[in-house]
Formats: C-alpha cells, sequence, structure tokens
C-alpha cells in the first residue's frame, strides 16, 4: 500500500505544476458557468465532472509516456484517420446536411476529432525522422499530409474543423522551418483564390459569412445566435451581473450555451473584468507551452509542443470571435470551458503531450 | 531555387525555431489583443446599448383591457354592460389542418352553420397567428368536454372574454349603438389619433352610436403588467403593474320608459320620432324604425344577418332621426311665417285671399293649394292653423330665395345639429348659390314657390326638425342636442354632469314669435289640422302637421293615397311642444309614406306627451303589460 502510493506520487511527478494549475482553474470557471447556465438541467454537472474526472485520468496517462513513445503514434493515428474520413465519405451519416459521423452501431464518431492529434503528431514524427536530410521534399510531402485530411474534411462539408486542422498542419510546417517565400506566396495565392472558394462555399456557408458581415439582416434566423450573444456580452459590461444573474443566459436567449456559446454567458455574468482574466489564463497556458518547447530536447517535442499551444489559442480565438460576433460561426468550443467530452478529452490529450515534453527532457537525454 | 531554410547545424537549426517561437507568440498577442479589443467595444463602449437591447428582452409588456363603462338611461337602468363568458377561440397557425380540427370540434361540441360562416369572416379578415373567435358563450358542460379534449387539438383556446350586452332591445340600437372587433380600419384610425397603444389588450371598439362617439370615454385606459419573460416568451415573474382604469360610465337624458311609449305609439312605421327638452337640449327619447339587434355585432355577425340588414330595403341599419333626410313640408311655415314676420314683409294682421292657387306674373302654371277651392281669407295666425300653402307661395316669392335661405339657417337648417352622435346629416338648405354650385344652373322663380311650403330642394332631418322647433317653444336659443347628461368615474364613482350643451340665441322679436306661437297652438285646437290629436288633453299643445310629397303630382291630377303604393304614399310629418306656455317637451315625427301629417304623425307624438306629462300610458300598452305580466 505505501509503496503503491509512493509510485503514485512519482508518477505524478510527471505532471507539468504550471499546467495543471492553468487547467485546473479553467476547468473550475467551466463548472460554475455550466452550472449557470443549465439552471434548469442539474444532470449537466454530474456529467460534467464525470467528462472531467475522465479526461484527466488520460492526460496523467499520456503526460507520462514519454515523447519518442508518444511520436510512434503518429503513423498508425493518422492512417487510421484517413481511413476513417475515406469511410465517412463514403458510409458516412448525413445530419444536418453534413456528412460528418461514422456510425459505430451504439455510438456516432466524427473522424476529424481525431485528425486534430493525429495530423500534427504524424508530421512532427515525420519531420523528427528526418531531421538531419530535410530538404524541400520534406515539406512538398508534409505539405500533402496535410493537404488530404483537408480536404476531405472540407467536403463533408465541415469548413470550421478543416480550417482548425489546416491551422495546426500549418503551425508544424512553419515551426519546422518553412520558408517565409513559401508561406507569404501561398498567401498571395490563397487571398487571390478567395472568391474561387466562395463559389464552392454551401449556401448555409456563404450564409453565415453573410450573417456575420450583417446579423441584423437576418434577425430571427442565422443572425439570431450573434445578436444574442452580443447582447449577453455586451449588457455584462466591465463587472458583469454577477454569477446566475445573466437575463440573457438564465431566461434562454442564448442558444447552445452550454458548449459553443459559453463564452456568451460567462461574458455576461463575469464582465470585461472577467474576460480580461481568462483571456490571460490563456495566455498563460500558450506561454507555459512555448516555453516548453523552447525547452525540448528532441524535435518532436519542439514541433509538438509549439504546435499544440498556437492551436489552443486559435480555438480560443475562433470561438470567442464568433460568439463575439466578429468571425462566422462554425461550430468551434472554447477550449477547457465547453460542455462536451470529445473536446475535452481531445484537448486533454494535447495537453498531456506538452506535459510529457515538459516532463521527459532530462529522461530522454539520458 | 530553395524553398526551405537550410538547417546545416544543430544550433542554427535551434536558433531558427526559437525565432520562430516568437514570432508565434508575438501571434497569439495580437489574437488576444483584437479578442480584449472586442470586448472593450462590446463591454465598455457600447454597453449602455446591449443592456437597453437586453431589457427589452427580458421585459414584456402585458396589456391588460380594461373594463367598458356602462351605459345608463336616466334612472339609472342599463342599457349597456358586460359580461364575462367563455369562448372558443381558433389559432391557424399553429394547427396543421384548419378543416380537419373544425370537423374534430363538430363531433365534440355543436357549432351552427351561422356561427362556422362568421368564423370563416373573419378569418379572413385576420392573419394567419390571430386568434379568431369560433364560438363564444359556451356552457359549462361545453367547455368541460373541451378542456378534457385540449391535448389533441392544438390552436384550440377555450378563454374567458369580456362581452356586451344590450338588453334594451332592438329600439335602443340606433342609440346605444354597438361595440365590433377592431378591424384594419379600426386600427389605422386608432394609429393616426396615437391611440393604438391604449388598444393593445382590446378585441372591441364602438362602430356606431353611443358606443362609437363616446369610445375613448367608455373605453378606459389598457394597465400593463410588466413581466419577465424568456426566450419563448413564457412569462417568468411579474416586474411591475400598472392596473387598468375601467372606462367611464355614462347616463343618458334618455328615459326607457318614455322611450318604450314612443316605440309602442310609432307601431309598425318606418321612420322616426325625437322627443328632446327645450330647456337643456337633452334628448328624451329618439326612434327609428325599424331596429336591428346589437347584440348580433358583439362578436362579428355572420355574412348572411349582414347582408340582410344592410341590403333590406326597409335600411335597419340607418338612424333616420340623424340621417334620414326629408322635405320639411307644412312643418316650414312656421318658420316661414316668423322669418316673414322679423324680415318686416308681413304684418300678423295681413290678409290674403286663397282662391286654391298661385301663379307667377306672366305664367300660367298654377301652384294649387292641398285645399281644393282654397282657404278664402287667410291672416298669419290662420296660415299655420289650416296650413294655407298660398299664403306661403306669395311670402315666399315676395322673401325670395337668398334672405329665405339666410333665415331658416338660423334656425339650424342645412347645418348639422351637432348631437353627440356620429354620422349626423346636415339636410340641406337651397339657394341660389348652392344650386350654381352644385348643378351649375340658374335658380328658378317657380323653386322659389314651392320652397315656401317646404318641398322642392330643401331636406332635413327629423332631429333638425325638433331643434328647430325647440327655439320656438324656449323663445329663441339654439341648443345642440345631447344623448348623454353625465359620467361617472370608475374610481370615485361620482356622478358628474357633462354641463349644458352649447348655445347661441336667434335674435327674435318676442311679439312675432308670440304670433307664431299663437298660431302652432291653433293647429291643436278645434279648426286647427291637427286638432283631433289634442282632444281631452290635461296640457296644451303647440304644433304643425306636414305631408311631404314623395313622387310629383301631374298638373291637374289629384293626390289620392288609396291608388298609390305604399312607397310612393307622402310622408307624414309633425312637429310640436308642450306645454304650450312653458314647454318642457319638443317632438318630431317623422313617419315614411304615413300619409297625412295629422291622421298618423301627430297622434303618435301626443302619446308621448301624455305620457311625459301625465305618466299615462297609451291604453293598448297596459293590456300588453297585463298580458305579460300574467
Amino acid at each position: 500500500m505505501q509503496r503503491n502510493s509512493h509510485w503514485l506520487l512519482r508518477r505524478l511527478g510527471h505532471l507539468d505544476g504550471v499546467l495543471l494549475i492553468l487547467v485546473l482553474m479553467l476547468l473550475g470557471i467551466s463548472l460554475a458557468v455550466v452550472a449557470s447556465a443549465s439552471g434548469q438541467s442539474p444532470g449537466r454537472i454530474s456529467g460534467h465532472l464525470i467528462n472531467m474526472g475522465l479526461a484527466l485520468m488520460v492526460m496523467a496517462v499520456v503526460a507520462n509516456v514519454p515523447p519518442h513513445i508518444l511520436s510512434k503514434f503518429g503513423l498508425p493515428l493518422y492512417v487510421t484517420g484517413l481511413v476513417l474520413l475515406v469511410g465517412v465519405a463514403l458510409f458516412g451519416e448525413i445530419r444536418n446536411g453534413s456528412r460528418r459521423w461514422l456510425s459505430l452501431g451504439v455510438m456516432t464518431f466524427q473522424p476529424s476529432e481525431l485528425m486534430k492529434l493525429a495530423l500534427p503528431l504524424m508530421l512532427a514524427w515525420y519531420f523528427q525522422r528526418n531531421e538531419t536530410t530535410l530538404r524541400a521534399k520534406h515539406y512538398l510531402f508534409g505539405a500533402a499530409m496535410l493537404l488530404v485530411p483537408f480536404l476531405l474534411i472540407l467536403r463533408q462539408p465541415d469548413l470550421g474543423t478543416a480550417m482548425m486542422i489546416g491551422a495546426s498542419g500549418f503551425y508544424l510546417l512553419f515551426f519546422a522551418g518553412l520558408s517565409w517565400k513559401v508561406i507569404l506566396g501561398g498567401s498571395a495565392i490563397g487571398a487571390a483564390s478567395l472568391p474561387l472558394v466562395w463559389g464552392m462555399m454551401h449556401d448555409y456557408q456563404q450564409r453565415r459569412v453573410l450573417t456575420l458581415l450583417d446579423p441584423s439582416a437576418d434577425p430571427l434566423g442565422a443572425g439570431y445566435h450573434i445578436i444574442q450573444s452580443t447582447i449577453a456580452i455586451g449588457s455584462g459590461g466591465l463587472f458583469g451581473k454577477g454569477w446566475m444573474q445573466g437575463s440573457q443566459s438564465q431566461l434562454d436567449f442564448i442558444p447552445e450555451r452550454t458548449t459553443d456559446f459559453i463564452f456568451a454567458v460567462f461574458g455576461e455574468e463575469f464582465g470585461y473584468l472577467g474576460a480580461i482574466l481568462l483571456v490571460a489564463i490563456y495566455l498563460a497556458v500558450v506561454a507555459r507551452g512555448l516555453t516548453i518547447a523552447a525547452r525540448a530536447p528532441t524535435l518532436f517535442g519542439r514541433l509538438m509542443a509549439a504546435t499544440l499551444s498556437l492551436n489552443l489559442f486559435t480555438y480560443v480565438f475562433v470561438n470567442m470571435g464568433m460568439v463575439s460576433g466578429i468571425l462566422p460561426v462554425v461550430g468551434v468550443p472554447l477550449p477547457l470551458m465547453s460542455y462536451g467530452g470529445t473536446a475535452l478529452l481531445t484537448l486533454l490529450l494535447g495537453v498531456g503531450i506538452l506535459m510529457s515534453v515538459a516532463t521527459h527532457r532530462q529522461l530522454n537525454k539520458s | 531555387m530553395r524553398y526551405v531554410t537550410p538547417l546545416k547545424n544543430l544550433d542554427r537549426e535551434l536558433a531558427c525555431f526559437h525565432r520562430r517561437l516568437k514570432i508565434g507568440g508575438v501571434f497569439v498577442a495580437l489574437l488576444a489583443l483584437v479578442l480584449l479589443g472586442r470586448g472593450f467595444f462590446l463591454q465598455i463602449f457600447q454597453h449602455e446599448h446591449y443592456i437597453q437591447r437586453a431589457e427589452s428582452n427580458r421585459i414584456s409588456l402585458v396589456p391588460a383591457a380594461p373594463n367598458r363603462g356602462l351605459i345608463v338611461d336616466r334612472k339609472g337602468r342599463i342599457l349597456a354592460e358586460n359580461y364575462s363568458a367563455y369562448t372558443l377561440e381558433i389559432t391557424r397557425a399553429d394547427m396543421a389542418s384548419l378543416e380537419q380540427t373544425l370537423t374534430e370540434l363538430g363531433k365534440l361540441i355543436e357549432i351552427t352553420p351561422g356561427q362556422l360562416r362568421r368564423f370563416r369572416r373573419l378569418l379572413s379578415e385576420s392573419h394567419e397567428f390571430e386568434t379568431v373567435p369560433l364560438k363564444s358563450k359556451l356552457t359549462d358542460e361545453e367547455v368541460a368536454v373541451l378542456a378534457a379534449n385540449r391535448y389533441r387539438l392544438p390552436g384550440v383556446e377555450v378563454k374567458a372574454r369580456l362581452f356586451r350586452n344590450y338588453q334594451a332591445g332592438p329600439g335602443m340600437a340606433h342609440v346605444v349603438g354597438f361595440i365590433g372587433r377592431i378591424n384594419d380600419r379600426d386600427l389605422t384610425r386608432l394609429r393616426q389619433d396615437d391611440r393604438e397603444q391604449n388598444y393593445r389588450g382590446s378585441v372591441h371598439i364602438g362602430k356606431t352610436g353611443l358606443e362609437q362617439s363616446y369610445e375613448t370615454l367608455l373605453h378606459g385606459r389598457t394597465g400593463f403588467d410588466q413581466m419577465e419573460t424568456d426566450a419563448s416568451g413564457r412569462a417568468v415573474r411579474i416586474l411591475s403593474r400598472i392596473p387598468p382604469v375601467p372606462g367611464k360610465d355614462l347616463r343618458l337624458h334618455l328615459d326607457l320608459d318614455l322611450q318604450a311609449v314612443s316605440e309602442h305609439a310609432f307601431g309598425d312605421y318606418l321612420g322616426g320620432l325625437v322627443a328632446l327638452d327645450p330647456r337643456t337640449g337633452g334628448i328624451l327619447a329618439l326612434v327609428s324604425k325599424p331596429g336591428f339587434d346589437p347584440n348580433l355585432f358583439v362578436d362579428g355577425i355572420d355574412p348572411e344577418t349582414w347582408k340582410f340588414l344592410n341590403e333590406s330595403p326597409e335600411r335597419p341599419m340607418v338612424n333616420r332621426v340623424l340621417r334620414g333626410i326629408y322635405p320639411p313640408g307644412s312643418t316650414i311655415k312656421p318658420f316661414m311665417a316668423l322669418a316673414g314676420l322679423e324680415l318686416g314683409l308681413r304684418k300678423p294682421s295681413d290678409q290674403i285671399v286663397d282662391p286654391g292657387y298661385f301663379s307667377l306674373p306672366n305664367s300660367r302654371h298654377q301652384f294649387r293649394d292641398w285645399k281644393r277651392g282654397g282657404h278664402g281669407v287667410v291672416d298669419l295666425r290662420r296660415s299655420i292653423s289650416q296650413s294655407c300653402d298660398v299664403y306661403y307661395y306669395r311670402l315666399a316669392v315676395d322673401m325670395g330665395i337668398d334672405r329665405m335661405h339666410d333665415a331658416l339657417a338660423q334656425y339650424g337648417f342645412g347645418e348639422k345639429t351637432g348631437i353627440d352622435l356620429d354620422g349626423e346629416s346636415s339636410g340641406l338648405l337651397p339657394s341660389r348659390e348652392w344650386k350654381q354650385r352644385r348643378w351649375k344652373k340658374a335658380w328658378y322663380p317657380g323653386e322659389t314657390v314651392i320652397s315656401g311650403i317646404g318641398q322642392g330642394y330643401h331636406l332635413t332631418t327629423p332631429l333638425q326638425l325638433a331643434a328647430a322647433t325647440a327655439i320656438l317653444a324656449n323663445g329663441g336659443t339654439r341648443i345642440e342636442p345631447r344623448l348623454v347628461e353625465a359620467v361617472r368615474d370608475p374610481v370615485t364613482h361620482v356622478w358628474q354632469t357633462l354641463g349644458d350643451a352649447p348655445r347661441s340665441t336667434v335674435k327674435i322679436n318676442p311679439t312675432n314669435l308670440a304670433v307664431v306661437r299663437e298660431g302652432m297652438m291653433d293647429v291643436m285646437r278645434p279648426g286647427g289640422t291637427a286638432a283631433a290629436s289634442a282632444a281631452g288633453a290635461a296640457y296644451t299643445i303647440a304644433g304643425k302637421t306636414g305631408t311631404a310629397q314623395v313622387v310629383g303630382i301631374k298638373q291637374g291630377a289629384r293626390y289620392d293615397a288609396s291608388r298609390l303604393a305604399r312607397q310612393h304614399r307622402d310622408h307624414a310629418l309633425f312637429i310640436a311642444y308642450a306645454p304650450a306656455e312653458n314647454p318642457t317637451i319638443v317632438i318630431a315625427v317623422m313617419v315614411e309614406n304615413g300619409g297625412s301629417g295629422s291622421g298618423t304623425a301627430a297622434p303618435i307624438a301626443r302619446a308621448v306627451f301624455d305620457y311625459y306629462l301625465t305618466g299615462k300610458r297609451p291604453g293598448s300598452m297596459n293590456l300588453e303589460a297585463n298580458d305579460a305580466a300574467e
């Protein structure tokens, strides 16, 4: 018994203290806001707690797996993800006009979720493998590995997830040293091809972008979400209306308020000061992640830590931007805040990888 | 050409990576700044705007309709009151199939074809999301059956609604009027008057009669419950409440008993009668026959009944006292006589010899007197009591149409009386200028002649006749007639009289007036045209009969009532006041196709005088009352 607990403590030593505290802070805030937002359904809280417990355990386990072992998962996960994505394209279930779900009998599953981690793992593993002989062709091949899942997800269609996965792949290539010329040239080509992309977008996607430009054009339809969430945030003011006191939140005006629009509840009840605090915590997570990247002994560790950190904040930015009305509604949850098991699991898996990179420095060197 | 940064050794590779980490950090910081900037804009800069939007989201005003004021007669007997009843209401937008729902409802409770027709008409006039009544005044059993089946009938509701009951019957319909559902036209008017807000909770509005003209007083002020509501519009709690202020009650000058006597005396004739107090202008009775049942309109009339009422040749929806326009006939003579005296064209003692006809100089056309062979020697009093036509043919020619117009205008002819009801007609008092304007034709001398006996273009309403007669009765004061005497504040319960109606003085020489009044008394004395109608009266009456031609009679032909279809018979008129020395009541009677004023109209007025001045009811009425009692 004594030996066991000693072992446990030692294992816990592979958790990064700073990250753990920041994550627990976010999860604590999330618990409070979900409690406020789900006034009528107390079941949410216990569900949320169970999700957190499971995800934290997974995080702890991953944190204790050395990075060089983790990197070995890159290829199989990526290949599995690709196979599943092709499966979705062929046999997937259609919901709300898009083919994203794969039915596994008892439950349905979005393979694109898997890709969120599989792609960076795969790319990091690939660059680590070819670290000493990096040439243009490696980057070209990396870009191809990025483009295949990106396009598969894009044509489901799921613009939001495709952009997020595209972003994570891009960050990795960027940190792996992709030439500025290619980055700038690519951006120029991308900008030039915007009208083409617009033409390829589905009606509802175009509508979302248009709604963003002028929400009042469709106040009861697609614009309703944005209008109500900006009203909630704006009416929160500097100090907020207080926990459980937000009228927009408590009277059902905010849609999806425990999941994608949870920031509207937070902004209404805790105000601008609360928002500053929340952004500060996220920034602290990113800072810690970048520090871990800077100190990482291997290319795999550096690339993973840097990419995951930037990726996390990209999620934060896209979600808050959408809820506060500066980005289209794309269905991206707020990291570690939104209710929802899958997203929480994916995120804490990522944090686990960060911790593993952070705590296996000396171990790997030796 | 190199596409990638060359990484020759680990140090350079690391240096590059650290540089890029910094760029990544800066990128994240920029994103964070964008978010915080947006937060500042929403939460600090535009906070006021959004707090208002949130409040208007949260708070909704639920209107509370006020109770409508009552209408009572001078003795406090109820003419219009409210009652609450359960109504079956349908919102089309909430149901899948309207026809299926109607079939289902038909199985549960009885729905008559008339109710169905009315419902379909209301439906066609309303929006899809509005609730429309299908059946009102549900019985307890019907309410129970509907409540039990509610779950399978979406869009069907049973609601307690306030209704209006007019218990005074069809006779009062033209006075009290009725309320009906607010339609688009009403809404437009309310919007123009900026009163729309006050009708947020109201279903009904006054459409005719006093219900219309006193709408603002009767309606009251709508209250508002300030409710906190959720996004689906469900009320969560009441934040504050402004209670509705009930409408004011109205008390009329009109006496329901006198009204009943008047209606009874009028019998089955078509026409109008109005009795008023010459001292106050207060309307004591107002009969317009035929009447109609105002209760039919309260929650929407069915199309068949509406068509019948609207297109019936008897025009039951028209208030004849206000809007029926008829030639005044001989009832104009007292006013003509007074004008002759006032203008100095006649002295009371001036006499003419009436050969039975009158001809203009250089014309062979004969304007005949109603009495074959004429009245012989006639002075002013006799011209009234005998209703001598030739006397007034001559007077009219001496006076000329323009002076006649100006003189008669003083008594209110050709002008609205200003009664407190809407839709009054101003009648028509002809003049040279009018004819030029209206018909672009010159005035003919012959038209002046017949104007002297109230024929030709001249048209009056029974109300105008009564109001003009009141000027003779009260010695020269023109008063606007009024139905409402007092209003009661619903909070203090104190009746407050509305005060004197607007009045003005008509300049009349008392001596001249006295002569005309004597002439009108002679009418009722033995030898006068209406002597029979005054026989045995315990008070004196002053009056004037009139008979107005409906169809022109050819030169040389004679009027023979028995040979004319009823609708071509002459209209019978009678104006009178009593007691003649100190008048307290003025009556104008107009019986369409009644034949002669003395034979038909005067006896009706006598019955009304009798009840008002002595309390005696017509004998036939007492019998009926006894029958009813037994």
